[in-house]
């Protein structure tokens, strides 16, 4: 009796001891699979994204070396005329490729979802297909079907639609069509993976309330598949600020992203801090939108699917 | 009700039609590609006749086959180790409990969304600072971090899916945890195995902007080549290389399909004698 | 009492602040069929986990065989589990499934067929070696799994509510299957189920857990008829729990005040004294009722209402403070018609009486409480 009295005053007064108990092996089995996945997200992704911090705020120095002195002046420099101009561009052409990805690739996400399952699943892989040919052959192909003697051009002139080949290569519109082409498919998936989750019944028991279809759409398809397109304006706007391909190939000299400025920093100018403050800069931005998208019930697993 | 029947109608011919286009869309490119791999030009930009020879250099063009092994070397040894370790990871943090667990499941997730050329220069930073000279290696590293979030995403969705009682009905029957992995959790994520290996071997095979800020002066892989030729126009043997590799994954992808049906219809039928 | 076979010792289980079993004190004696039975989360099968070794004790024993099992990993322990979703391998055929446990052990191979064989002929599985697992049934996948699980030839073998995901009709059939398998095997069962009747039905003996606490252990007769706490009356089938007081103490008998009214119960042993705070429980089928005043009783009710439950009926008495009365039937006859004065009654050893000292919630009196329990049981 008195020894489980004892008992019982030292599981209350050992109130602290609360650790959940693992044994060695399962602790090591553990170890040994989170251990590697662990060491490479330091060393290559959080690391990097630290240094890059730190670079973005240290000084250019002559020939293109670093000076290691705090300095925040590439930060201010971000905001010279000839850089904010570049900004402003690629700002003005993500918005575009972003809403234009969007409106495209909602109806067709919702196509894919709304056909037999074995049929979407063709639709899905056929819309990754395209991905196994390199990206910039792609745009190349581009080059040639937009090409002034191109295919389209030609095409069209022998059909006496047009008299005069039109511009269509080397501007704003062959930068954006070459974003949609890279861009779309990566953002239907995570609109099509929403729409499907979708509970028919819902859309059922709106309209069974009296909704018409536009309604419904708005008041509940809509709210419902927010996540899904929120993530693929998180896929498409950040990347392709970043993305100079595209511009570099289909855009004309004046066509320039932020990915140019920065490729340029770390290329000819020889100016890495000023680069890292302008990488610095997107990610900053895209870790504001990451941080709103699960906020908004978001599922980061959405985005690589 | 007849006027409902018929818009439905309507609204789905023109869903399909609309599809369509944008199938037209993505895959006219492609389909512009593999024609001027057979085109009688130098210069790949305009139409003159039909021609095979683009394939036969390609076959003696020694360099470029140098160039194509280099890029699927990186690429190989890029999906193993992003494999290896993407599969340890996923499963792994099924149930592990760490201090800072959420910190790095997030972090891996960032080489989807940021740009490709922050990681790039980043990355660049850490072997500048870490004095580590570029070579294949810093490529493949690079490259490897770029497909890791894919293998992971993949994979951890084919856990998600998997009863995890079964990896403890197996330690439970006797097999330690190497025996477990190998014998069930293995092959219960294999589908998700299998495409996070395809997508992170696409995406390293096609990389350019990583692979270029970590590559050193001697070492070029094949977007990196095609890259340097744009300026004065691509040589239609890349198209031909080009077009050989996407015949590849198209073939491999049907004998997926195919592998896939028939095993459907033996289960259908199987099933339909069973009754 | 037979040789105890696995024993549980002042096990405690903290998940980070959650308390999930406490103080728990059980032996579970060889061959026998205890069943554990509580709500869901009651911390049941995290007992059950703990003896097949996934998860370890924050504190205490657990001995199998007599010896201690912590520093075993699960698949050094001589027990195995039937899983809760059967947890098939989905890439093996049934054959290899329960295959598996000798495959992992590299017995030879004709001796793993003969003795696969034996054990689907076992659980009436024959012929079915080749067949996938997506092409049988709930029933047959079950099977399946008891199958695998017994292979081993396990001196007790765990089950997480097995039967949980089959229909009722199958349910039952699976249950009396079980228990016959058993019977022949003469393995230890420890089963899990928050259903009390799959526990009356096939248990030899039935603890009842609420909250982590172990409230009682014991045959299904008794945990029916003689309830040591509030939880257990009120959990195993139907009951009329009031509080009350000890007002009088007779020889062998004692006289309890309740709010509306006064009732007596037996007291054989003398443990009750006047003043003693109780619970007084009368199962609905031995509640009695009569239309004058009965010796010793004094509860008035009036009859609100008639419920027809298929073999029984229920009759609803309400008392003058509001309490709600259940007595069961057999045939309407026997019922008093609506809004009729009832004086109720029972048996003097059908009111069962359970000491407010087991309801009081703190941890050191769960802790005495367990402590005698357990002297009890040696």
């Amino acid at each position: 009796m008195t020894k489980t009295n004892d008992l019982a005053v030292k599981v209350a007064s050992k109130p602290k001891k609360r650790k959940d108990k693992r044994s060695f092996k399962s602790w090591l089995a553990s170890a040994v699979m989170c251990g590697p996945i662990t060491i490479w997200s330091v060393l290559f992704i959080i690391l990097p994204i630290l240094l890059l911090a730190f670079m973005s705020f240290m000084t250019k120095g002559p020939l293109g070396r670093v000076v290691y002195k705090f300095t925040l002046d590439n930060y201010k420099e971000i905001f010279k005329p000839v850089y904010f101009t570049v900004i402003k561009q690629s700002v003005i052409i993500a918005t575009w490729t972003t809403v234009l990805t969007v409106l495209m690739g909602y109806p067709l996400a919702a196509f894919i979802a709304n056909v037999k399952k074995k049929t979407s699943g063709v639709l899905t892989v056929l819309l990754m297909l395209p991905l196994w040919v390199s990206g910039l052959v792609i745009l190349y192909s581009f080059v040639i079907m937009l090409n002034k003697t191109g295919v389209i051009n030609t095409v069209l002139m022998n059909l006496h639609i047009i008299d005069k080949p039109l511009n269509m290569l080397y501007n704003n519109f062959a930068v954006i069509v070459g974003m949609l082409y890279m861009f779309l498919p990566f953002a239907v998936l995570p609109m099509y993976s929403s729409i499907e989750k979708l509970d028919k019944g819902l859309i059922e028991a709106s309209k069974d309330l009296g909704a018409g279809p536009v309604k419904t759409f708005f008041k509940v398809t809509l709210p419902l598949t927010a996540p899904g397109i929120f993530a693929a304006v998180i896929l498409t706007f950040i990347p392709c600020i970043g993305y100079y391909m595209v511009t570099d190939m289909l855009g004309g000299g004046t066509n320039m992203m932020v990915g140019n400025l920065i490729h340029r920093q770390f290329t000819i100018s020889r100016n890495w801090p000023f680069g890292a403050a302008l990488a610095m800069v997107l990610a900053v931005v895209i870790f504001i939108m990451l941080f709103v998208y699960t906020k908004l019930g978001g599922d980061l697993d959405d985005l690589g699917a | 009700m007849d006027k409902r029947t018929v818009k439905k109608k309507a609204v789905k011919g023109i869903s399909r039609f609309y599809a369509i286009l944008l199938y037209i869309f993505f895959y006219a490119p492609v389909a512009v590609m593999i024609a001027f791999s057979f085109n009688d030009s130098r210069a790949n930009v305009v139409w003159q006749g039909f021609t095979t020879k683009w394939y036969v250099k390609l076959f003696h063009d020694t360099e470029l086959w140098m160039v194509f092994g280099k890029t699927l070397l990186v690429a190989v040894l890029t999906t193993l180790i992003g494999v290896v370790v993407g599969t340890l990871g996923a499963v792994g943090f099924m149930n592990a409990k760490f201090k800072g667990k959420k910190l790095i499941m997030n972090s891996i997730y960032f080489p989807i969304v940021i740009p490709e050329i922050v990681l790039a220069i980043a990355t660049l930073l850490v072997f500048n600072q870490g004095g580590i000279s570029l070579s294949m290696g810093t490529i493949i590293i690079g490259n490897t971090t770029l497909v890791l979030p894919y293998v992971y995403i993949t994979i951890k969705a084919r856990l998600v899916g998997m009863d995890p009682s079964i990896e403890e009905a197996s330690l439970d029957l006797g097999a330690n945890r190497f025996y477990t992995f190998m014998h069930v959790t293995l092959p219960g994520i294999m589908p998700g195995v299998m495409s996070g290996a395809f997508m992170a071997f696409s995406l390293a095979l096609d990389d350019l902007i990583i692979t270029s800020f970590l590559a050193n002066a001697e070492t070029s892989t094949l977007p990196m080549k095609v890259y340097s030729m744009i300026k004065k126009g691509v040589s239609p043997e890349i198209n031909a290389l080009t077009t050989i590799i996407f015949s590849f994954s198209v073939v491999a992808l049907m004998i997926y399909f195919i592998k896939e049906f028939i095993n459907n219809f033996r289960i259908a039928r199987r099933r339909a004698n069973s009754m | 009492m037979s040789k105890t076979i696995v024993s549980l010792m002042n096990v405690e289980k903290w998940y980070g602040e959650n308390h999930v079993v406490k103080n728990m004190n059980i032996n579970i004696a060889e061959g026998e069929f205890l069943t554990l039975l509580g709500p869901s989360g009651c911390g049941k099968t995290t007992t059950l986990r703990m003896i097949s070794g996934f998860e370890l004790p924050s504190t205490g024993m657990i001995k199998v065989q007599g010896e201690s099992v912590e520093k075993k990993e699960p698949y050094q322990r001589d027990v195995n589990t039937v899983f809760q979703n059967y947890a098939l391998f989905s890439n093996m055929n049934v054959y290899d499934n329960v295959a598996y446990g000798l495959k992992v052990k590299k017995v030879p191979k004709a001796e793993i067929k003969e003795r696969v064989t034996e054990m689907l002929k076992l659980v009436q599985l024959e012929g079915f070696g080749k067949r996938k697992i997506t092409q049988m049934s709930g029933g047959q996948k079950q099977r399946v799994a008891i199958a695998r699980a017994l292979i081993n030839r396990p001196k007790v073998l765990l089950l997480d509510e097995p039967l949980g995901a089959l229909d009722l009709k199958l349910r039952k059939q699976m249950q009396i299957e079980l228990k016959r398998l058993q019977k022949k095997l003469g393995i230890t069962f420890v089963y899990v189920t928050h259903d009390q009747e799959e526990a009356l039905t096939m248990s030899d003996r039935i603890a009842v857990i609420n909250e982590g606490v172990l409230e009682q252990v014991d045959t299904p007769i008794n945990i029916y008829q003689k309830p040591k706490t509030k939880f257990v009356a009120g959990f195993i089938g139907e009951s009329n729990i009031m509080d009350a007081i000890v007002l009088q103490k007779e020889s062998g008998k004692a006289v309890v005040g309740m709010e509306v009214g006064r009732g007596t119960v037996a007291d054989a042993d003398d443990k009750l004294a006047v003043n003693d705070p109780v619970a007084i429980s009368v199962r609905p089928e031995n509640m009695l009722f009569s239309k004058t005043p009965v010796e010793g009783f004094s509860l008035k009710g009036i009859v609100k209402e008639h419920i027809y439950v298929g073999n029984i009926v229920k009759m609803m008495i309400t008392l003058n403070d509001g309490t709600e009365i259940r007595v069961n039937r057999f045939r309407s006859e026997d019922l008093a018609a609506v809004g009729t004065l009832l004086y109720l009654y029972w048996d003097l050893d059908k009111g069962v009486v359970i000491k407010e000292k087991s309801l009081v919630n703190t941890d050191s009196v769960r802790d005495i409480e367990g402590g005698n329990a357990d002297d009890e049981d040696e």
